[in-house]
């Protein structure tokens, strides 16, 4: 399965008329910037529903209300009695501002994001029928410790108590490692939004295998949660 | 376009009720009867002697029916809304539904038809009928015809039990413009104040469903964080509780088995829910109750013994509350007030459990019970029916943010669910997933749509299935399917695929269907003149023409009674000649001047009427008297008889 591919700006950023009031839009607009009105739907990726360049370090205060601000303007809830064309482009407006608010708020979400905008594949664990298997790789230098944890765990799950310290110990070395993880990510998340051409490839780069390594933590965390929750 | 008002409308397990924004505070529309509360309640009444189709009545009229033929009647049908046949059985032990016996066992989703009387009805036309009583009462109220509705749902409410519930308003006439999930609706009831800002929960225990949300106040904008909850959880498990141990005392302690008299099950069901009820303000309450074989079971209940014993009931609720406050990321700490809704939160044990799971004494607050929790669901959903209409100043800076409450998914392979829509999601949302064939020449590809949170399909609802056909024939793996899934403002799925390979794109739309298809809820609309504005008319007319219709049978009789004598000659003059003019009347077509006519008439009657009924009370037949005198007075709830308001002064 292919990844989604999301259409480039240059595709369709092209000059569009208001159906309503027939005053030129200067940029690709979910809305009207003289009337107001909501207009059809356009090909546009979730940076460019806000008006932000690909970066990966947003203000979330400031997102939040760019969101109410759009929100106010397309949502379902205005146009309940407007015609039907209307109401179905604010259906798929408010969709699509919606998803972009959903996925830029979330710094992990916005990283994977961009990187698939940027053509990296992206491991979902599924995604449509194929699954991606580089996700569920065990990193290399993790193999012992996560091969030990996972015995730990079938014991664990199968009514031997006394390995339940054990495991606490390796959830929060586990835990540590995902912190540490993350400052790295943070790091490289200002390399991105402040380097060059050069710069930026790299830090691509380790965000991709960052991020695997952190989905896979992830997931091991959430097994040792279950285990020791259950 | 329509540019009528639009009623917010709660359709509730237990009682249903619809309210409108007077000016900028929303209000109760009352029913004839004068209650703001119909109960939930629908029964047919038996078959008229010519033969014609029975009567459905709705509300307090249907629930006398309950306990005298309760095998003609149904309530808490909202159990059953959007499920199938195999997921009902289990509400079947503790509620008196009866399904029509010739189910299709190979069709585990068939939507189950309840048997009344002689009749079947699945359940969105049951809740169709609470809705045209509602729809009904807000016209009498308007003077208006009404046909834009919002519809308040649990929160918790899946794909089909909002679809089964939009089709309940079509199938009564109504445009739903807008299905509301009732905490957020609670929240707009309480929220209307533009000050409020903060994070609040709501916590919803109604008749038969619990919900919880938490949402984010700020600048008129209400953004739903989280909300999760249990669609058969609430006040009718408590009652079942109490109508199971008194069902067994009965049987142990007086060798009677209850279970095989539907009318004592009934009756023994209400004293539960009065006991209920005493328990909210006193330490205990009885039973007593005349069992068929002249018997009495009398026992008392101490509030201590209740509390234990629905203890295990209350707990079902704090899990979801810890999980919306994790969903949402916040800790008690974090909220700010609790608002509570639904008749079940008056109960004292409730409202600790809350105190307990947000810590509100702790913290100094207490929660919010200032909107009559029966009422505060229907107050919201006017609201969002303002906001709507998009006219009002009071609430135009008003915007609901709601999200849908389950995870949306598609099967993948080795049946596990590859998560598309997270629970939680702001909706309108989407997703966009890609599908290709895996063998040569294939020309389908099956999907296989769900909703839930487990990780097997298998666990999970089962939404849609469907085959995109028509593929055109490549190799294996070539075909590009776009398959969009958008989940709109009322929290319903809409599917469209397009092939993008082969050049010719071909796109369709997949409506999930919960069992009944469009044809069919088209076919169960009820009146086709709740319609259009000239079938209103139209009503009106035939409601005038029946009211003066029995105004003129009762004037022609009254010369026979010996009130007729008590008259003057004045008055019995003036009765006479406003005869003949409704008679004249009646043959025309002027709505307005036969109801004039009509009017005159009653006011010149209602001496006779009064005459008539003091004749009756001392000759101490009164009930007699009243009795014949309302089979005169017709039974149509929505045309009260002129003489019957007479007679009641």
């Amino acid at each position: 399965m292919a990844p989604f591919k999301i259409v480039q700006a240059s595709d369709t950023a092209v000059p569009v008329k208001c159906w309503s009031c027939a005053v030129a839009q200067n940029e690709s607009t979910l809305f009207c910037s003289t009337c107001s009105k909501v207009q059809p739907p356009l090909r546009m990726d979730y940076f460019q529903v806000f008006q932000l360049p690909r970066i990966l370090r947003l203000d979330v205060d400031v997102l939040e209300k760019e969101f109410y601000r759009l929100s106010r303007k397309l949502h379902p809830d205005r146009y309940a009695r407007a015609t039907e064309s209307e109401r179905e482009w604010s259906l798929a407006d408010t969709a699509l501002v919606n998803d972009a608010y959903r996925t830029l708020q979330d710094p992990i979400r916005r990283t994977e994001y961009l990187l698939k905008l940027e053509g990296e594949s992206i491991g979902e664990e599924h995604s449509g029928k194929v699954s991606n298997s580089r996700a569920s790789r065990v990193p290399s230098d993790l193999l012992e410790e996560v091969f030990e944890l996972n015995m730990q765990l079938d014991e664990l799950r199968e009514g031997d108590a006394s390995l339940r310290s054990d495991v606490e110990a390796a959830g929060q070395k586990f835990e540590a490692m995902l912190d540490e993880l993350d400052s790295k990510l943070e790091a490289e998340w200002a390399r991105w939004d402040e380097g060059d051409a050069t710069a930026r490839s790299t830090a691509q780069k380790q965000m991709v295998a960052l991020l695997d390594r952190r989905r896979y933590l992830d997931n091991l965390l959430r097994d040792v949660k279950k285990v020791l929750g259950a | 376009m329509s540019e009528g008002r639009v009623v917010g409308i709660d359709l509730g397990t237990t009682n249903s009720l619809v309210a409108y924004m007077q000016g900028d505070t929303p209000v109760v529309i009352p029913g004839v009867d004068g209650s703001n509360l119909v109960p939930s309640v629908v029964a047919l009444d038996p078959v008229p002697a010519d033969g014609s189709r029975p009567t459905v009545t709705v509300g307090n009229t249907a629930r006398k029916s309950l306990i005298q033929h309760p095998e003609r009647a149904i309530y808490s049908v909202k159990r059953l809304m959007g499920r199938g046949v195999s997921e009902v059985q289990a509400e079947l032990k503790f509620f008196p539904f009866r399904l029509a016996d010739d189910v299709d066992a190979t069709n585990l989703n068939e939507v189950p038809r309840i048997q009344l009387g002689e009749m079947r009805f699945t359940p969105p036309e049951i809740s169709a009928y609470i809705l045209r009583q509602l729809k009904r009462n807000a016209e009498r109220f308007f003077g208006a015809p009404v046909t834009q509705a919002v519809i308040t749902v649990p929160a918790y409410f899946n794909d089909a039990q909002r679809q089964a519930t939009k089709d309940a308003g079509r199938m009564a006439g109504l445009e739903v413009l807008r299905l509301v999930n009732e905490p957020t609706a609670a929240a707009l009831a309480y929220g209307l104040d533009r000050k409020k800002e903060g994070v609040i929960a709501v916590y919803d225990l109604g008749g038969g469903t619990f919900d919880i949300s938490i949402l984010k106040l700020k600048d008129g904008i209400f953004e739903v964080l989280s909300t999760n909850g249990d669609t058969h959880l609430g006040g009718d498990d408590i009652d079942n509780l109490l109508v199971a141990i008194a069902l067994d005392e009965i049987r142990t302690e007086h060798n009677v088995d209850l279970r095989s008299h539907a009318d004592a099950v009934q009756a023994l069901r209400k004293s539960a829910i009065d006991a209920k009820i005493t328990l909210s303000s006193k330490d205990a309450a009885s039973f007593d109750m005349e069992l068929p074989n002249g018997e009495r079971y009398q026992r008392e209940i101490p509030r201590a013994v209740y509390e234990q014993l629905i203890a295990p009931v209350l707990e079902r609720t704090a899990g979801p509350c810890k999980q919306a406050m994790a969903d949402a990321n916040l800790e008690p700490a974090d909220i700010s007030e609790v608002v509570l809704v639904g008749g079940s939160t008056r109960i004292p044990a409730v409202q600790r459990l809350v105190d307990q799971l947000f810590n509100l004494t702790a913290r100094g607050k207490k929660p919010h019970t200032e909107l009559n929790p029966d009422e505060v669901v229907a107050l919201g959903a006017a609201v969002q029916a303002d906001i709507l209409a998009g006219s009002a100043k009071a609430t135009e800076d008003l915007l609901l943010l709601d999200v849908t409450p389950l995870s949306l998914g598609i099967e993948a392979l080795g049946g596990v669910v590859a998560k598309i829509i997270p629970r939680n999601s702001t909706i309108p949302a989407s997703a966009t997933e890609h599908f290709t064939t895996g063998v040569e020449g294939q020309t389908n590809v099956a999907i296989h749509v769900l909703q839930g949170e487990r990780e097997m399909a298998k666990d999970c609802r089962s939404l849609a299935r469907f085959d995109l056909k028509g593929i055109p024939p490549m190799s294996a793996g070539l075909p590009r399917i776009e398959v969009k899934f958008l989940i709109d403002a009322d929290g319903i799925l809409r599917v469209t695929a397009r092939e993008q390979r082969s050049g010719q794109e071909s796109q369709i739309e997949v409506k999930p269907t919960y069992g009944l298809t469009d044809e069919q809820v088209e076919s169960m609309i009820l009146d086709s003149f709740d319609h259009a504005e000239e079938d209103f008319a139209k009503r009106l007319l035939i409601e005038a023409r029946l009211e003066a219709e029995t105004i003129l049978a009762a004037v022609e009789k009254a010369p026979k009674h010996p009130a007729w004598q008590l008259l003057t000659d004045d008055e019995r003059l003036t009765i006479d000649a406003l005869k003949s003019v409704v008679q004249i009347l009646l043959a025309g077509e002027d709505v307005n001047a036969l109801r004039a006519g009509t009017v005159s008439l009653d006011q010149a009657t209602r001496r006779f009427a009064e005459l008539m009924m003091e004749d009756a009370v001392s000759s101490a037949i009164r009930g007699k008297t009243m009795d014949a005198a309302g089979d005169e007075l017709g039974k149509e709830i929505n045309a009260p008889h002129p003489m019957a308001a007479a007679e009641f002064k």
